[in-house]
């Protein structure tokens, strides 16, 4: 076990998670495979929404992958960092809306 | 990154990647060498391709010497202002007589600036009239505004027929200047301009107009056919430029692309990608199969990498002045890692991608 939970070397071993259970594991890789194709959105469009969602998910092998496939796309940082923008917004305003429970909540408690 | 002006190339800083076989060990240890990652001699073993031998030739590939205008941050030529490497005139004549007689149907002049040379319109005068269908020069678009003798490049290359291949790292003013030195975006979009208004790059004409794009970067380029679009939509939109197609280029890990991939700790993890993306399907058709690559001093390689690395063929003809087809397209391709550039994803060569 390394010393910390995340080692970057690690994303590279992603694909070995079949070797447990292949049907499974090949069955995802199928399957992501083909959420990323040109569909409806284009992939360009998908990769700025996987970019975006590796953030709020906080993952960093997300981010890193995405990251190079957004740039890759020729996708330019404005494009990235308003993509990051609209995942904050989301994570943020998720947060915000809550309060609606905690005023109705203090409405119901107090006098 | 600094201006242009004031950046020198590795061989004038006498760094050792300067050096080919320096660039050799590296790519020949560490990672291969350990069993981390396969061999591309290996890999090409397992479809039945090693050792990679020749198709029918198609390319001659000219590089008339290694100046330019520009000191590129991925320059696998190394070129810049300080580089004195030029092709002499015999040797110039002397490929004259071989494009007389080969083959190949297309002629590649590359550098350098290979306008830079100063012999270079007196041999665009020559060689084109050797009747080969399709004649390529890459210029770097800046060189057109570099100076007022070059002002009238694109009637010049109107004159010739010439295939003007440009490179253009991106659509934006940011990305373009970070690898290709400041100002260079807004001369590539001036220079274009000028080869649209001699009818270069417009969609019914046959005066011919491509642009190469390399990845700023330590990534891969995306795919072709989006990027193409996208390029073609940005320039229109923006300043109403024209062209034809778009080559995806993979930078190889060598001279200055390799030198940055060490100093940014990306070695690794590019090698990894490159590998991660080999394609077994991009290997038969990859551009040494269909090239010969003459260097400034009439040397000859399996392409232009190759003869940055210093790796002659691997044939009794080594040299311009022994030229001989037959014997040449015996030869077998000399490979080593960096050639996993030329086969990932959807390959690579100087005609973009190849699977």
């Amino acid at each position: 076990m390394s010393k910390t939970y995340y080692d970057p070397a690690d994303l590279r071993k992603f694909g070995k998670i079949t070797e447990w259970s292949e049907e499974l594991g090949t069955k995802f890789f199928d399957y992501y495979g083909k959420v990323f194709e040109e569909g409806a959105l284009s992939a360009r469009e998908k990769s700025l929404i996987a970019l975006a969602v590796a953030h709020t998910e906080q993952c960093p092998y997300c981010i890193d992958a995405y990251t190079k496939d957004t740039l890759q796309r020729g996708i330019t940082k404005e494009e990235m960092m308003e993509a990051v923008h609209v995942g904050a917004a989301i994570k943020s305003g998720a947060t915000l809306v809550h309060g609606v429970m905690m005023m109705n909540k203090v409405n119901k408690l107090e006098m | 990154m600094s201006e242009a002006k004031t950046k020198q190339s590795l061989h004038k800083r006498n760094d050792q990647l300067a050096n080919a076989n320096r660039q050799l060990e590296i790519l020949n240890n560490g990672i291969f060498a350990n069993g981390e990652l396969p061999k591309f001699a290996d890999k090409i073993a397992e479809i039945g391709h090693f050792p990679l031998r020749p198709n029918t030739l198609e390319i001659l590939q000219i590089n008339v010497g290694y100046m330019c205008n520009q000191v590129c941050e991925h320059c696998h030529v190394d070129a810049g202002p300080d580089r004195k490497e030029i092709m002499t005139k015999e040797t110039m004549q002397q490929c004259l007589e071989v494009i007389k007689k080969t083959g190949a149907h297309t002629l590649d002049l590359t550098g350098g600036a290979p306008e830079m040379n100063p012999n270079f319109r007196w041999f665009v005068e020559e060689a084109s009239k050797a009747g080969i269908k399709d004649f390529i020069v890459r210029s770097n678009l800046t060189i057109i505004r570099a100076n007022k003798k070059h002002y009238d490049l694109p009637d010049f290359f109107k004159k010739h027929n010439v295939h003007v291949v440009s490179s253009m790292p991106h659509w934006t003013r940011g990305k373009t200047d970070k690898q290709r030195g400041d100002g260079v975006f807004d001369k590539s979009i001036k220079a274009l301009q000028e080869l649209n208004e001699r009818g270069y790059g417009m969609p019914d004409s046959d005066l011919r107009l491509d642009l190469v794009y390399n990845p700023s970067g330590a990534f891969l380029p995306g795919d072709q056919a989006s990027m193409e679009k996208d390029f073609k939509k940005a320039l229109l939109e923006d300043f109403n430029i024209q062209f034809h197609h778009l080559f995806a280029i993979t930078n190889l890990p060598i001279s200055r692309f390799l030198d940055y991939l060490i100093a940014s700790e990306n070695y690794e993890d590019y090698m990894y990608a490159l590998v991660e993306a080999y394609n077994p399907s991009a290997v038969a058709n990859v551009m040494c199969t269909n090239t010969i690559s003459i260097s400034w001093d009439g040397w000859l390689y399996d392409c232009d990498f190759n003869q940055m690395l210093d790796l002659k063929v691997a044939s009794k003809v080594k040299h311009i002045s022994e030229y001989n087809e037959e014997l040449l397209q015996n030869r077998n391709i000399i490979i080593s890692q960096h050639c996993y550039g030329c086969t990932a994803g959807a390959g690579s060569s100087c005609q973009g991608t190849v699977a």
